[in-house]
């Protein structure tokens, strides 16, 4: 009997390399974004560049902790690392112009926040349960005393300046300050947002997940799980360095007071908020904490507090939000906004299907 | 260094380290019936004083303030358990470090929002100043007041734990839950029991913390929460013999390391000393090599 086989649809997909299959839509989503910035206050195109940066660093712990089951406090301490090799390489190369001393700053962000990362991974990410949480937790309370320490480079609590980097020729006409900072923030988020996807589709995000979920039966597949975890651990701390260089190009400065563990616990909620290992998650949660403490403090405000006690509750009722977000979600939602919209569609669509049938039979 | 100096930084580091080693034991006690590493026990500690100072501020009498706030550690440790930690599903250990982590951001804000930031002083009960004999300063009353009250907590826990039908209840519940369940014995409650007893004892590692120059603030705590992990993590987590060891040992280190470089670099020290122990040790220096698993 003759079988014939129908020509397989050719998707679009097929015919580019699989690295690009991402790249494309999501370089449509993010230029269609910053042609929406147009649009926006300044004030709020700032906040999106904001939440960029952070994403940045969301996004590598939402990978880490999602496909590892690694926790990390310290990505704010990486961050921070990111953030001073920045400040420290643009003050060098200011004279270079804009585009030189910019990309070597985040490339120097990116690079030393990595090898901090894999020093720091190769201590502590081959260890079970939670062992790297204590570990980054001693790390990132240990920031401000090693700039304390190194005061001549890192100027104590001061911290440092970023020269101030004019817009660059081509784009100096037409774009303002702020929209040219979101334009660099989001391409970084795009960068981050490939190589994680890309990653943890490829074998590496398979040995990941399989090592999360069975060490033992992994290992004897012949993966070095213990060597998996420290490289997720390495290629997380280098996005989160790369969202410190981006932060502190951003703000114009970087000090330690801005990277402490309030940062790590802010980064902990934008991801469990969001969904523990999507990147789609990663990117609501990091909105969300920009936009949080902002529209908290217009609500207080409106309280007519007195101005002690309202900056006592603007200061700390973000942090109490934090806390209460982390317990309930990951108690009665554990999959975050992404698990309840997946829920919610597939409700809608099942609503709809039996709606259908209904009529029809 | 002379010796005399020794001896006061040793004395000093013991009572710094008893400190570390009662919340080093608070975390093996829940660790060991649980399998959850209580990262808010430093939060929960300092609402306690906080309770503490209030209760001072109203009635004036520091030992009133004490055990107004061990019995609000209590009532923390009950509320924590019966409350959230209850519902964390023990099978997956991220849910539980999240969820602690959580509580700890909670607690903090609430009580930034209660209290401000600003730092309060919180008094001792006994002077500050050393004791000296004949020309060697040795060691100060509240610092031996330190030493003494973790002494006396320790023994009580040990002769809890070895000696009485609850002890036993106890420990059967934390090293054999099911068999300790077709026994009799409500393993439900002992894990109560457990939360409620083990943060009475951060709260009094707290109480004597605040007092010993950090002051009263809704981050007071983090450092000797990390320092009570490193201790406890000297001693392996689920021993409550090395979680003294490693905090009194961890005490003194740094007691001698503030002595040569002044008080910044402790959190690098302290640091230091986890990574190293992990690396060299994971297991805690008073555990022998776990079985391979592959």
């Amino acid at each position: 009997m003759m079988y014939h086989q129908a020509p397989a649809k050719q998707r679009w997909t097929a015919r580019v390399p699989p690295c690009l299959v991402h790249a494309i839509p999501l370089a449509i989503a993010l230029a269609a974004l910053f042609l929406a910035t147009g649009l926006f206050e300044p004030y709020r195109t700032f906040q999106l560049a904001t939440a960029c940066a952070l994403y940045c660093a969301v996004a590598g712990l939402s990978v880490l902790t999602g496909l590892t089951g690694q926790v990390s406090l310290g990505h704010g301490a990486l961050m921070a690392v990111g953030g001073y090799a920045a400040a420290l390489m643009m003050q060098e190369l200011v004279g270079k112009g804009t585009l030189p001393a910019l990309v070597a700053g985040l490339l120097a962000a990116t690079m030393t926040a990595t090898v901090a990362g894999w020093a720091l991974g190769l201590g502590a990410a081959r260890l079970e349960g939670p062992y790297l949480a204590g570990v980054t937790l001693a790390l990132v309370v240990a920031v401000p005393a090693v700039v304390t320490i190194f005061g001549e480079t890192f100027h104590g609590e001061n911290g440092l300046a970023l020269p101030a980097l004019p817009v660059p020729d081509p784009v100096a006409g037409s774009v303002a300050l702020e929209r040219w900072q979101t334009m660099v923030a989001l391409a970084c988020a795009f960068l981050v947002t490939l190589l994680l996807v890309n990653l943890s589709r490829s074998h590496v995000g398979r040995a990941w997940r399989a090592g999360r979920d069975n060490a033992v039966a992994t290992s004897l597949a012949g993966v070095d799980v213990g060597r998996m975890r420290v490289v997720a651990f390495t290629v997380s701390a280098g996005c989160a360095g790369l969202g410190g260089g981006v932060l502190a190009f951003l703000n114009g400065q970087v000090s330690p007071g801005a990277f402490g563990l309030a940062l790590s616990i802010q980064l902990l909620t934008a991801m469990v908020l969001g969904g523990l290992g999507s990147l789609t998650g990663a990117a609501m949660g990091s909105v969300l904490i920009v936009w949080l403490p902002d529209y908290l403090s217009t609500t207080i405000a409106g309280w007519s507090l007195e101005p002690a006690t309202a900056q006592r509750v603007e200061g700390n009722l973000p942090l109490a939000l934090y806390g209460a977000v982390l317990i309930l979600v990951m108690l009665l939602a554990p999959h975050g906004l992404t698990g309840m919209l997946a829920r919610a569609g597939r409700w809608l669509v099942g609503s709809v299907t039996t709606a259908r049938r209904g009529t029809a039979g | 260094m002379a010796v005399g100096d020794l001896v006061f930084l040793t004395a000093n580091g013991v009572a710094h380290g008893a400190i570390y080693a009662s919340v080093a034991l608070a975390l093996v006690m829940i660790w060991r019936s649980t399998r959850i590493l209580n990262f808010a026990q430093g939060a929960m500690a300092l609402t306690s004083v906080y309770v503490g100072f209030e209760t001072f501020e109203a009635t004036g009498s520091v030992w009133l303030a004490m055990a107004a706030a061990l019995f609000a550690g209590a009532m923390l440790g009950l509320l924590a358990d019966r409350a959230i930690m209850r519902f964390v599903d023990p099978s997956e250990p991220l849910t539980a470090v999240i969820v602690t982590l959580g509580l700890l951001t909670f607690l903090q804000g609430v009580l930034g929002i209660a209290f401000g930031s600003q730092f309060r002083a919180f008094p001792t009960a006994f002077s500050t100043g050393a004791i000296s004999v004949g020309s060697a300063t040795i060691i100060s009353p509240q610092d031996l007041f330190t030493v003494g009250s973790v002494a006396v907590v320790m023994a009580a826990l040990l002769v809890l734990f070895t000696k009485t039908d609850l002890g036993l209840r106890l420990r059967a519940s934390a090293f054999a839950p099911g068999t300790a369940r077709l026994l009799g014995v409500d393993v439900s409650r002992m894990l109560t029991v457990g939360w409620v007893l083990a943060s009475v004892v951060a709260a009094l590692g707290g109480l004597l913390a605040v007092p010993s120059g950090i002051g009263l603030s809704p981050t007071a705590l983090d450092g000797a929460l990390i320092l009570g992990f490193t201790a406890a993590v000297i001693g392996g987590l689920d021993s409550a013999v090395g979680a003294l060891v490693g905090g009194v040992g961890l005490g003194v280190l740094l007691s001698l390391s503030s002595h040569w470089w002044g008080s910044t670099p402790a959190p690098i020290v302290s640091l230091a000393v986890l990574v190293a122990v992990l690396l060299l040790r994971p297991g805690g220096l008073f555990t022998f090599a776990g079985a391979r698993k592959v």
